[in-house]
């Protein structure tokens, strides 16, 4: 099949109906909106149900009731109205309920600005809701991406019975990148055997998350985390560039995975081996991929658009048996390439020659 | 020997773990005869909230889903456009419905959205011991209001029924009590209809209950049903407060 010209937000969208996304409940909020206005438009001529809700709040547990009716259902916001929605995921996670949940990260905190940033990493990887819980974070870099991704989260989402997160930032929204649109691969996806959508012709089901009874309760966060221990073995994933031969690597996923490859590149026509891990899941994060790589790794630099929260992961991935360094642009500005690889130089003692 | 009366099919067998002469009973005990006489409990899905009306869960022989503290309405709304050939109602306490869940409330009315909802209207918060309710009367005295409840401070009782009856995606609406075997019966026909209506599909539905909780109004059963009878009702506007042309013409 062709390419199409799409925008980052449109990509989401359409991918989403390819996916079999039946229901869109939503709140606009810039640089997300296009997401809701390209499923008004194009969703419901197929059947679908396109809702704008009272708020953020009313979005996600409308998400809830779809998703336990047993219907494939998504929501996408930005920042401040993910954190609205911190609540309902938390109750999603613990009704072990498939959603796809897309955010286009502000900058942040507060109301912040619409420039590309990754500040939202410790909200997406590390809860943001209250309890234990876990989401499936998937980190998308380009128009394809973002498509093939948003296809797989609500497989994703329904073979672990799991909310998924698509986190991405108003650069990969708002940009326009040729993208091929793939028709769904069919999944051997589980039965949904606990949807609550009228008991005819069994009994009754119950979809809940309240224990009064300790030991109960113990139980069922022991399953949720047997689940999450499941999916950081099978599910971790990465892209590799330049990494197998490299002295120096960065990290950096979404839209710093994609500078992050051409500092790569410049790095090595000076002949300074650096190469890059790109986390594509962000949680579970991909830990294997330095496990494999480390022998001769002598120092990281993590490429973040926040104040420094990936690092954290990177860090705890390679046990401090390498040191690990930060270039960070924050507020919604983007590193140059020339910069951060300058950091690179400055940081391991490396020449680098300047207009690299 | 002929069985006269027994448990609606609309209940599972699971003993209500109310408090004793908490008239939760006897509204589940209407829903479930409702959903026996109209023959859907197998197309039904409730959602139960969070408060002692979150028991519910439990009670009904039907599908249920237990949503956030206010959020049945919005998680009701999923499910009914998920499945709208489905009867889908919320069954809230007043806490639930007229204070963190307001604003789904009046959304769903506005939207018309083809579902139930079931408002038990106890003037307190029930299951965390006794506090102020939007619906808590002036002077009443709960654990947040210990000398009386001072509209100065707190404002005046809510009553949601007359505000929703204002939305024009509010096709029925109705405020009834369990305080007396009359009443009771007038409650039971408000419910069936609401349920009648939404099978209709001809939009939003609110039966508002008063009711009783003896435990954190610290009073008898039976002084609870007179207090009720005697303070609430003339307080809250009673009876079908909106039947609108389609829901007469049903
Ligand atoms: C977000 C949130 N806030 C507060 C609570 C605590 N809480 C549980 S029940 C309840 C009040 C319920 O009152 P009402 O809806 O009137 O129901 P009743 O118990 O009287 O049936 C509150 C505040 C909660 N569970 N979740
Ligand atoms: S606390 Fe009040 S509302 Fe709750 S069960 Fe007891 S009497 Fe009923």
């Amino acid at each position: 099949m062709s390419k199409v010209l799409l925008k980052g937000n449109e990509t989401i969208a359409e991918a989403a109906m390819r996916a079999g996304c039946k229901l869109f409940f939503g709140y606009p909020i810039t640089p997300s909106t296009e997401i809701v206005e390209y499923l008004a438009k194009h969703l419901p001529k197929g059947g679908g149900t396109v809702l704008q809700a009272e708020c953020e709040v009313a979005a996600i547990n409308m998400c809830f009731g779809a998703a336990a009716a047993g219907a494939r259902v998504m929501t996408a916001s930005s920042s401040p109205g993910i954190s609205l929605k911190q609540e309902g995921i938390s109750y999603l996670a613990a009704n072990e309920l498939p959603v796809v949940i897309v955010n286009i990260n502000r900058t942040g905190p507060g109301l912040g600005g619409l420039g590309p940033a990754q500040s939202d990493y410790f909200q997406s990887t590390k809860g943001g809701g209250h309890g234990d819980y876990r989401l499936i974070v998937l980190a998308p870099s380009k128009a394809q991406e973002l498509y093939d991704l948003t296809m797989e989260a609500f497989d994703l989402a329904d073979k672990y019975r799991n909310p998924v997160l698509l986190l991405a930032d108003g650069f990969l929204g708002q940009m326009m990148e040729p993208v091929q649109l793939k028709e769904r691969k069919e999944e051997n996806l589980p039965p949904k055997d606990w949807k609550t959508d009228g008991c005819k012709g069994r009994a009754k089901r119950k979809i809940a998350s309240y224990f009064l009874v300790n030991e109960l309760a113990e139980e069922g966060c022991r399953r949720w985390q047997a689940k999450y221990d499941q999916i950081k073995e099978a599910e971790q994933r990465w892209e590799s560039f330049y990494a197998d031969d490299a002295e120096y690597l960065l990290v950096g996923y979404g839209t710093c995975g994609r500078i992050a490859k051409s500092v790569v590149l410049n790095a090595r026509k000076q002949g300074i081996k650096l190469g890059l891990i790109r986390p594509i899941t962000l949680w579970p994060f991909p830990v294997k991929a330095f496990t494999s790589h480390f022998d001769g790794i002598k120092g990281i630099v993590t490429v973040e658009l926040n104040a420094g929260q990936m690092i954290e992961d990177v860090k705890l991935a390679v046990n401090c048996r390498v040191p690990v360094h930060l270039y960070s642009r924050q507020g919604g500005m983007l590193p140059h390439e020339r910069e951060i690889l300058k950091y690179v130089g400055q940081v391991f003692n490396l020449p680098v020659r300047g207009e690299a | 020997m002929q069985k006269v009366f027994g448990r609606p099919k609309g209940l599972t067998e699971i003993p209500f773990h109310y408090c004793p002469g908490c008239t939760h009973g006897i509204i589940h005990r209407l829903i479930g005869e409702v959903l026996e006489e109209l023959n859907i409990i197998e197309d039904t899905i409730g959602v139960a909230p969070v408060g002692c009306a979150g028991f519910s869960l439990d009670f009904f022989s039907c599908d249920f889903v237990g949503a956030a503290h206010g959020r049945a309405q919005a998680v009701a709304t999923g499910i009914k456009r998920a499945l709208p050939d489905r009867i889908v109602f919320t069954y809230q306490g007043d806490g639930d419905i007229a204070a963190i869940g307001t604003s789904h409330a009046i959304h769903v009315a506005a939207r018309g959205e083809k579902i139930t909802s079931i408002m038990v209207n106890n003037a307190i918060y029930g299951m965390t011991g006794g506090q102020m309710a939007p619906t808590t009367l002036t002077g009443q005295v709960t654990t947040t209001s210990p000398y009386g409840r001072d509209n100065a401070v707190a404002g005046f009782p809510i009553d949601l029924p007359k505000t929703i009856a204002t939305f024009d995606g509010a096709v029925y609406v109705a405020s009834v009590s369990v305080d007396s075997p009359k009443h009771i019966l007038q409650a039971k026909k408000a419910i069936k209809k609401a349920f009648q209506v939404q099978q209709a599909g001809l939009g939003f539905t609110l039966v508002s209950i008063l009711s009783t909780c003896p435990t954190n109004w610290g009073m008898s059963p039976v002084d609870s049903l007179k207090w009720l009878r005697e303070k609430m009702i003339p307080v809250y506007q009673m009876g079908e407060i909106k039947v609108s042309e389609e829901v007469k013409g049903l």
